[in-house]
């Protein structure tokens, strides 16, 4: 497999969030880390801060509880992506989620996930520090 | 348009709270932030009120860069009135809240008046409300902090507040968010504390627009750029600012036994390499550095204390990492103090934040305390048991815990070093300009610090203007004046743009210029945003005076304007302060007398 990921190394981490402001430009057209799909988790007053976001795990839960079928598979990428015009919110899919990273947007009434933003991340290009790269883990 | 348009304004007598309109003529005069926050105070208060009083303002102010991708966007004002100062006050702040406030969707909050008990504010985009503090009041900013958030159950939720310090009217307490960034100087703490506010817990989901996203990000990648190739981006975000502190030092400008000497003999034990080096216990202060929102330097230092030290041995509570030494707190716990011992200055520093006080402050008030205990005044009874000479790490860390508790001596070092030296009869021995004690910069070796401090709105201060080029190239107070002036009102505007100060190692007006246009729109040229800083500078030298401050308090201690450096490259000089003092009010468009002259005021239209 020679599919592209997002590396997250949380010891360059320096929890800056440009990643989330990167990720709300491009996804909700402002601002916005409390709309962002990667999300930095603060511990112990600074002394580690973790970048996370969707895997693109190959069971995808999200994708085999969803009952309207919104979430589907992009082979080429192996990203999991949400349809909206056939999600209708349930937000059982934040249910089966076990990492948390599919999650219920109160401003489009749908749930969202990362995309790897169609194979060009915006996370990692704004990240100073290296934190969040993209390329094939190793 | 990066403002929202909206205004907080919060009246706790009246226990009122109103969303109003941005006044956009006086965003378009004064920015955001700094001069914003000024033009809303000159307008809605008298400056000769009491600065504990109801009467006193206490604004949170945003720039339009504020929560953006700009680097450094996290930067928030609080101007008010400073009860150390009697001057107009605005602490600058970093960490998170300034762009979740904006996030919120307001672009200033602005407090009013006192409450009848202890509160805080909870702001959740438009739902506000005034919650009963009761179970805060007495309890330190990190329990504060972090008791809201679990009360509220939303980790998310960024918090600013006050410790026993503000409550009690330290004069240089501060306010603290995100546990250990804080609005510093001036005493701001002890103004929120005087209206019965122990915190502003904010959340804000609505985020901040920008109208034409591939027009600004071209600029934000750029001056992001500019920042990650510059040198002294590097070290900042490799050293700290602690990196000054052996600069200063071989210089002869590094403060040391409350400014008695000039260098400091246990520098390396305090400096950046000491941070990152094992001590005989395998125990290396430094653990990591750590980003504001948005900024893309990372100056700020994440260390933690060796477990083996007298001053956390049996307080297992403080055994875990928190913010770490910066220059001006390595300046105040060490050289100042005569101390090198890392740990107690990283603990002290602990101390400062968990409490709420400023730093530089509190320092240099123990450091006059030290020199009164040293010639007998403050007497061995009156110091809790504690001998108050230099050197001594214990009466360090013990006295910053009781400054912050309100405790024994604690209570003396509270009032600030003007009024404590007053006290005992030597008010010379006060390293102090408007009340407000001096950085870690000598002004005999820095002439243009030396001016800058005496001229500084808000009372000494390091961070109004920029001299240092200046300073290090030649001694004398020549030629001063002028790059004091024109840095002050370059700073202004810096400071009221949402950014923060130290992208001034990359970025010249220009850069400012780019992305204020960008956020803004509208013309905005490097020349009206010099304006702009200039129409700052002068309201708040207004505000001054009516407060009642004069020529007189445009001046430096005896201590520095008579006494020759006694070692360094300016051995044997004072502060020209006489030289520099009357060419600066000339440059300003000032009268002898340091007041505005209406031909200034109508070029700058004010």
């Amino acid at each position: 497999m020679t599919v592209k990921t997002l590396i997250l190394d949380a010891d360059k981490c320096t929890s800056c969030l440009q990643c989330e402001m990167a990720c709300s430009l491009e996804h909700e057209g402002l601002f916005a880390p409390a709309f962002s799909r990667i999300k930095v988790f603060e511990f112990e007053h600074g002394k580690r801060s973790i970048p996370y976001t969707c895997t693109q795990c190959e069971e995808a839960w999200c994708m085999q509880v969803c009952p309207t079928k919104a979430i589907s598979v992009n082979a080429e990428l192996g990203t999991k992506v949400v349809d909206e015009d056939l999600c209708v919110g349930c937000k059982v899919c934040t249910m089966a989620c076990p990492f948390g990273t599919i999650n219920y947007n109160t401003r489009s009434g749908k749930v969202t996930k990362c995309n790897l933003c169609d194979g060009d991340p915006k996370c990692a290009d704004a990240c100073p520090t290296d934190a969040i790269t993209y390329g094939v883990a190793t | 348009m990066t403002w929202h348009q909206r205004v907080l304004r919060i009246n706790l007598t009246e226990n009122k709270i109103d969303i109003e309109p941005l006044n956009m003529q006086w965003a378009n005069d004064y920015l955001g932030g700094r001069g914003l926050g000024s033009k809303y105070l000159m307008e809605g208060m008298n400056p000769a009120a009491d600065a504990l009083s109801p009467e006193n303002m206490l604004i949170f102010a945003t720039g339009p860069l504020t929560g953006t991708m700009c680097s450094t966007s996290g930067r928030y004002a609080v101007v008010t009135k400073g009860p150390l100062t009697n001057a107009i006050a605005a602490s600058n702040s970093g960490g998170k809240f300034g762009a979740e406030l904006k996030f919120a969707g307001f672009d200033l909050l602005i407090v009013e008046g006192r409450a009848e008990k202890p509160v805080y504010l909870l702001i959740q985009d438009d739902e506000i409300s005034i919650c009963d503090a009761a179970e805060y009041w007495g309890k330190t900013v990190w329990h504060t902090e972090e008791s809201i958030k679990e009360k509220h159950a939303d980790p998310q939720i960024k918090v600013a507040s006050i410790g026993v310090s503000g409550e009690q009217g330290v004069r240089y307490a501060c306010i603290v968010n995100d546990l250990h960034r804080a609005a510093g100087r001036s005493g701001v703490g002890a103004v929120m504390g005087s209206k019965n506010l122990k915190a502003v817990a904010v959340r804000g989901t609505q985020g901040v627009p920008v109208q034409d996203a591939p027009a600004f990000m071209k600029v934000v990648k750029h001056t992001h750029k500019l920042l990650e190739d510059n040198a002294g981006r590097k070290d900042l975000t490799n050293y700290g600012t602690n990196a000054m502190i052996d600069t200063m030092n071989a210089f002869g400008g590094l403060p040391t036994n409350n400014f008695q000497e000039v260098t400091f003999a246990g520098t390396g034990k305090v400096n950046p390499a000491a941070m990152t080096s094992a001590n005989e216990n395998d125990h290396t202060n430094l653990i990591t550095n750590k980003a504001c929102f948005g900024c893309t330097i990372g100056c700020g230092r994440i260390a933690h204390i060796d477990q083996n030290h007298f001053s956390i041995k049996e307080r297992q509570q403080y055994w875990h990492a928190s913010g770490g030494l910066e220059y001006e707190t390595a300046f105040a716990f060490g050289p100042v103090l005569g101390i090198d011992d890392i740990d107690a200055l990283t603990f002290a520093g602990y101390l400062m934040n968990e409490h709420g006080m400023d730093p530089i402050s509190f320092g240099v008030t123990l450091a006059a305390a030290m020199e009164l205990y040293e010639l007998g005044i403050i007497k061995p009874e009156e110091t809790d048991g504690i001998k108050l000479n230099f050197g001594n790490a214990e009466a360090l860390t013990v006295m910053a815990e009781k400054t912050g508790l309100q405790e024994g001596f604690g209570k003396m070092l509270g009032m600030g070093s003007k009024r404590l030296c007053e006290h005992y009869g030597r008010p010379e021995l006060s390293m102090s300009v408007k009340g407000q004690e001096f950085a870690g910069y000598d002004s005999r070796a820095l002439q243009g610090m030396g001016l800058g401090y005496a001229t500084s709105n808000r009372g000494a201060c390091h961070l109004r203007h920029d001299t240092f080029t200046e300073d290090m190239d030649d001694q004398s107070g020549q030629g001063k004046a002028e790059p004091c002036k024109s840095s002050q009102d370059k700073i202004a505007m810096i400071d009221s743009t949402g950014l923060c100060l130290f992208t001034a190692c990359a970025w010249d007006t220009d850069e400012w210029q780019m992305q204020i246009s960008a956020a803004c729109g509208a013309d905005w040229t490097s020349e009206r945003l010099i304006v702009t800083g200039e129409r700052i500078w002068n309201i708040e030298r207004l505000f001054n005076l009516k407060s009642g401050l004069t020529k007189a308090d445009d001046t430096l201690p005896p201590r520095l304007l008579e006494t020759p450096a006694p070692a360094g490259v300016a051995k044997g000089r004072v502060a020209e302060l006489n030289i520099m003092l009357p060419e600066y009010y000339a440059l300003r468009g000032w009268d002898n007398e340091g007041v505005p002259q209406q031909q200034t005021l109508d070029r700058l239209g004010i």
